[in-house]
């Protein structure tokens, strides 16, 4: 995670997540994704290889169709720009949406 | 532009703005606005989001404490697509841009996203689209509301695209604006086939995910000859097509000038060709046709469109309307055939687990006996006024006739004591479509004036195939050595018990099977109504040597393929241009 830049006027904050998921980032954890995002001002945007999509719509983050292995940019600009990318990256890498990884899944 | 392969069904073609009907009967209505009314339509869209939004919460609290947290998250993950802004200005920034109803871009775009999860090959991803589909139905049942148009009211012409249609849907078709019928299910015999060649429209069936592919407003092209839909055809195409109507619809006038010819063969045997109908006003069709009369009367339409089962007067009506037509020519009426899947399994509380193996068709009537009461006294009635006869459908053994006939004689003795006249000598027959009473037709014949041959149910039921199952649907065929046997054993049964005989499934209506039918003794055959000049046009074509040639041949082969591409050549030879 790194501070591009720091204005007086805009925040911008950047990192890179990758999906751990087995069943990646279907209805349920896409839910949760914005669910979270919403809880801040800034916007979020959030971009694999070929699409940049807004983090906040469900319908968006949904159409990324992003499966396990999966590689994320997020960008966050705006005053909370730092905390929402904290809580999204602890979401995706480190709770991966209370769902089970491909290796958790084979010990079950 | 988007080409779908299918099923042709009923010949023709038609080009016609789609009307799509799900399974709730929605309609998605005119997609065109002027651009003053955007502002309107936009807030249409803003407010069908949050009623949509208020109905879901409401749900949710009736259901209470929900244990499963899959119909949680159901519901929460259509909460979430509600509350998205984004999802919300696609489709109202496309009702600005395209100045199309809220209705259209709703469906539209839901479409489109529901196509982009279906393409995703992950299969737990790309399940999502039924998620897209439920939220679609959502927005649509807001905005369409209480407005639902009905689909008997329409005003212009259109092509009408469905999963699927019931026979309670296609009931309610106004025959003026519906021009041509696709499905995304069906085969040969299902429902929607058999009412498109009734109505003389063209259909495609078995077209697999075309209600994904269009959406309500579109231009489509129903190519029942070829059994192509194309979606959003460019003008060159439609140009290409309206030739091509152009000249089908030559072929049929040159068909329609043998009507006024005699059905005879070259040799001179004569052939009854009559019509099958459903509704009094194609009795009409049938004489325009040349048919001689009428060979099945299929009286469960009577109960499909409309609330209230129909009065004794109902019935009476609609025969008297038939048979005016016909005056001094056959009116066969066939009683009710309710059952399976015609109306009575939405009224059922519980419905049956294999209602095609349940109470349907004449075992319905005898379980329902003021009904069926109610039906034959109406005919007895009409009897009088031609030439009528009366048919019962789906009779499985000898018990169950004796009882039909014993329940008539009662309705007799009513309309004796009630002073009312009827023909004493009503011929009376039953419908031979089951492998039992096929394998029993010398028995039943001794009780009967008449048999006629339902092959659609008697193919069914011998192959063990649903017809309108499109996994095994290529195993349901006229031409299959076991169908073949029974029919020509119910042929022979008849011919020695001195009865007459005729042939009025599906198969009838078919130009390769005709030889066949004539060649194994047939001499009475009734048919969807556009086909007479066709199936007429065969049988003064051929001479009854060719016939019986062809099934000396066709009995010594053992396999459904061999015989149906023997059939089909020897056909080509006599009618190129049916194919």
């Amino acid at each position: 995670m790194q501070a591009e830049e720091n204005t007086l006027e805009k925040v911008v904050f950047e990192t890179s997540v990758e999906i751990k998921n087995a069943d990646g980032l279907h209805m349920r954890p896409a839910m949760q994704f914005v669910d979270v995002a919403n809880k801040f001002e800034c916007d979020i945007t959030v971009s694999n290889k070929a699409n940049s999509v807004d983090g906040k719509s469900i319908m968006q983050m949904s159409m990324l169709a992003a499966t396990c292995g999966t590689k994320l940019k997020i960008k966050a600009e705006g005053v909370d720009a730092q905390q929402a990318i904290n809580a999204l990256r602890e979401l995706v890498e480190e709770e991966h949406f209370d769902e089970p990884t491909p290796s958790e899944q084979k010990k079950r | 532009m988007e080409i779908k392969k299918g099923i042709a069904v009923s010949p023709g073609v038609a080009i016609a703005k789609s009307l799509i009907i799900d399974s709730e009967d929605y309609r998605i209505p005119q997609r065109s606005i002027k651009p003053s009314q955007r502002m309107t339509e936009i807030q249409r869209v803003r407010n069908a989001f949050k009623d949509a939004t208020g109905e879901l919460i409401q749900l949710e609290k009736e259901q209470g404490d929900i244990e499963q947290r899959k119909i949680k998250d159901i519901f929460a993950v259509h909460l979430r697509f509600l509350h998205d802004r984004r999802l919300r200005k696609r489709i109202t920034d496309l009702v600005y841009s395209e100045s199309v109803t809220a209705e259209y871009a709703v469906s539209t775009t839901m479409r489109e996203i529901a196509s982009h999860f279906t393409k995703v090959k992950d299969a737990y991803i790309s399940e999502r689209a039924a998620d897209i589909y439920d939220i679609e139905r959502r927005l649509l049942k807001q905005l369409l509301g209480s407005k639902r148009e009905d689909i008997g009211h329409l005003t212009e012409e259109v092509t009408i695209v469905a999963r699927e249609l019931s026979p309670t849907q296609t009931a309610g078709f106004n025959k003026e604006f519906v021009k041509g019928l696709a499905t995304d299910a069906g085969g040969r015999t299902s429902h929607t086939a058999i009412v498109a060649r009734s109505l003389g429209i063209p259909a495609v069936v078995a077209l697999e995910d075309l209600t994904e592919s269009v959406r309500g407003g579109d231009t489509v092209i129903i190519d029942g000859n070829r059994g192509i839909v194309i979606v959003n055809p460019d003008s060159e195409t439609i140009r290409q097509y309206e030739e091509y109507s152009h000249e089908f619809l030559e072929l049929e006038h040159k068909l329609d000038a043998i009507k006024e010819k005699p059905a005879v063969t070259r040799d001179g045997v004569r052939i009854t060709l009559l019509g099958n109908i459903e509704f009094p006003d194609e009795a009409e069709l049938v004489l325009q046709k040349g048919g001689e009369g009428i060979g099945l009367y299929r009286t469960e339409f009577l109960y499909l469109n409309r609330e209230s089962e129909p009065t004794e007067e109902d019935h009476y009506q609609a025969y008297a309307e038939t048979i005016s037509v016909f005056k001094h020519r056959p009116v066969t009426i066939r009683t009710v055939d309710l059952g399976a899947d015609k109306y009575t399994q939405s009224k059922r509380f519980a419905p049956e687990p294999n209602p095609f193996l349940g109470l349907r068709s004449i075992r319905f009537c005898l379980q329902n006996l003021m009904m069926f009461k109610t039906q034959l006294h109406a005919i007895l009635r009409a009897s009088v006024l031609g030439e009528v006869k009366i048919m019962f459908p789906l009779v499985t053994n000898i018990q169950e006739m004796m009882q039909a006939k014993m329940i008539l004689r009662d309705v007799m003795e009513d309309l004796d004591e009630e002073s009312i006249a009827y023909n004493k000598n009503i011929q009376i027959g039953i419908m031979i479509e089951t492998p039992s009473a096929a394998l029993m037709a010398s028995t039943l014949a001794r009780d009967v004036d008449f048999f006629s041959i339902g092959t659609n149910d008697l193919i069914q039921y011998t192959l063990a195939v649903d017809r309108g199952n499109e996994l095994v649907s290529t195993l349901y065929s006229s031409a299959d050595p076991a169908v073949l046997r029974l029919i020509r054993t119910v042929i022979q049964d008849a011919h020695k018990a001195q009865i007459d005989l005729s042939v009025c499934g599906e198969m009838a209506s078919e130009p390769v099977y005709i030889m066949l039918l004539i060649g194994m003794g047939v001499r009475t055959i009734s048919l969807a109504p556009p086909m007479i000049p066709e199936i007429k046009q065969i049988v003064r074509s051929v001479t009854m040597e060719d016939c019986n040639n062809l099934v000396r041949k066709i009995l010594g082969m053992n396999s459904e393929r061999q015989i149906s591409s023997f059939l089909r050549d020897a056909t080509r030879k006599i009618l190129p241009e049916a194919f």
